[in-house]
């Protein structure tokens, strides 16, 4: 029964939301709002889960002093500071347990929280993000070898982008007579995403799209059961 | 020196090379025009041809890694909604894009002093469970916000008194960096209600939503990156920061082609001196 309920559960609530998508009328109609607003609900449960877990996990590798630890350490720090301070002077517009810490908001110009989030967060996640451009160039450099006819064309292919999507790609080009215009380095850019790329792009959808009904049938029929938990 | 020695050596003077190459135009613009594509004018016509006093959403669906491609995009297309007298409601199916809301808004708004909080613009804030949201906002967009991010309530909200679901809404125009974004907004919003899409993204992510720039319309263009940022600020004649890091941008991608060409001319030579 433990097992035999949650896949009564998963087959009902499948058929029922598959049902509604032909018959978006009453009952269906409704029963699927209902259904939605659940999941807005449960949803809203599952970041306070995602954040014990991140404590838990992170304290249990801190405690056994896995190596890196102290990186544990400083990410447990920061999520500690973030979650206090927030808690203690609200954000923006919302109080918080202190009130709105008015003075600490004239020493550092906004509430706490905020202050962190544009001046540590921000600029830290935007750094991070822009390291890949090294990483990129350092692999372009290594990686992008001739080596077949297909790398030569995936090279010839990469260049027309690249130089397609820069400002000065399209300068280098300009003099083309109106009649050779497609081959004018961002026309030619734009036809590769637009037709080969879209077709290979539309076939991985499709792919893709064909596996999620298969696996979803599989759930729903109860074959596929290891989102239960356990090997059975 | 060791081959690992010297692979270090080389990676660490590619880095030091770009590194000066990105902030040299930063420093001293060159000033490259940008070419308009098809695509951001597309999403340009769509914001230009929604009628005045049109309710439109902004969803922003993104957080501070890729803001530096993202908010300029975010600031410019306000900037067109606004100057279309557009009211705009913001919200956001990642969580910190509440906050890149609030810096879109109070950076534009300094070009509209007249433009009121919950008259013309309104933050809803952060919703999660993506695709989900939107096929709730499709039925009853009030109990998906039952309050702005301030906690004024969804009726007193004077722009939203006749809005009610996603089908009272002139188009939403999602600026997404991944799960969920645009994507979601295509299949629940347009593909189920009939809700005109635009959108941007990440230049890495945009090959992936092109097939849905077609001839259903399901995406109305689509921003790709900082190049189509710069050219949104370029169609609507302001210069912004995506104009001035363009430069930037254009300066190290033809240094990757250099590296490029580099890395095949030292593969080709220790092939030869191996052949030899």
């Amino acid at each position: 029964m433990k097992r035999n309920l949650p896949l009564i559960f998963a087959f009902l609530t499948g058929f029922l939301v598959v049902i509604s998508e032909f018959i978006p009328h009453r009952p269906f109609s409704l029963m699927i709002s209902t259904l939605q607003n659940w999941f807005l609900i449960i949803s809203g449960f599952a970041i306070l889960l995602g954040q014990i877990s991140l404590f838990q996990a992170n304290l249990a590798k801190i405690k056994q002093k896995e190596s890196g630890w102290y990186f544990y350490l400083a990410g447990l720090i920061s999520f500690m500071i973030m979650l206090l301070t927030g808690l203690l002077w609200g954000t923006q517009e919302y109080k918080g347990i202190l009130g709105h810490g008015t003075h600490l908001q004239s020493l550092v110009g906004s509430k706490p929280f905020d202050y962190l989030f544009d001046f540590a967060y921000m600029p830290l996640s935007a750094t991070m993000f822009s390291l890949l451009a090294f990483f990129i160039a350092s692999a372009a450099y290594r990686a992008f070898i001739i080596r077949s006819f297909e790398s030569n064309l995936l090279m010839i292919t990469a260049v027309i982008v690249i130089l397609g999507r820069t400002s000065f790609g399209s300068m280098l080009t300009s003099w083309l007579p109106e009649n050779l215009r497609f081959w004018h380095l961002p026309n030619l850019s734009d036809f590769i995403m637009e037709f080969p790329n879209s077709a290979a792009q539309r076939a991985i959808m499709i792919s893709a799209a064909l596996g999620i009904i298969g696996s979803s049938l599989r759930i729903i029929l109860g074959i596929e059961r290891s989102y239960l938990g356990g090997d059975k | 020196m060791s081959s690992n020695t010297h692979s270090q050596t080389e990676r660490h003077i590619v880095f030091l090379v770009l590194l000066v190459a990105v902030t040299l135009p930063l420093l001293f613009p060159i000033g490259w025009k940008t070419e308009v594509s098809g695509y951001a004018r597309m999403a340009w016509q769509l914001i230009d041809s929604t009628p005045d006093s049109s309710v439109v959403v902004f969803s922003f669906d993104y957080d501070p890694s890729t803001m530096t491609e993202l908010q300029p995009m975010a600031e410019a297309m306000l900037y067109h909604a606004f100057s279309r007298n557009q009211k705009v409601l913001a919200m956001a199916l990642w969580p910190q894009g509440v906050q890149m809301a609030d810096q879109a808004y109070a950076k534009v708004i300094k070009s509209f002093p007249d433009k009121k909080y919950g008259v013309d613009f309104v933050n809803m804030g952060y919703k999660i469970a993506g695709i989900v949201t939107i096929q709730s906002m499709g039925k009853n967009m009030p109990e998906v916000f039952p309050t702005d991010e301030r906690g004024t309530k969804y009726a007193d909200i004077p722009m939203l008194k006749n809005v009610k679901t996603l089908k009272d809404i002139a188009y939403a125009n999602s600026l997404s960096s991944g799960t969920p974004g645009i994507k979601e907004w295509v299949m629940a919003a347009h593909d189920a209600y009939g809700t005109p899409v635009t959108g941007g993204t990440t230049a890495v992510s945009a090959p992936g939503l092109l097939p849905y720039v077609n001839s259903q319309r399901q995406l109305n263009g689509l921003l790709g990156g900082l190049k189509a940022a710069s050219e949104y600020e370029n169609l609507i004649g302001q210069i912004g920061s995506a104009t001035v890091k363009m430069d930037a941008q254009s300066v190290a991608h033809l240094l990757i082609l250099v590296f490029i060409a580099i890395g095949n001319v030292k593969a080709f030579l220790v092939r030869k001196r191996s052949k030899a």
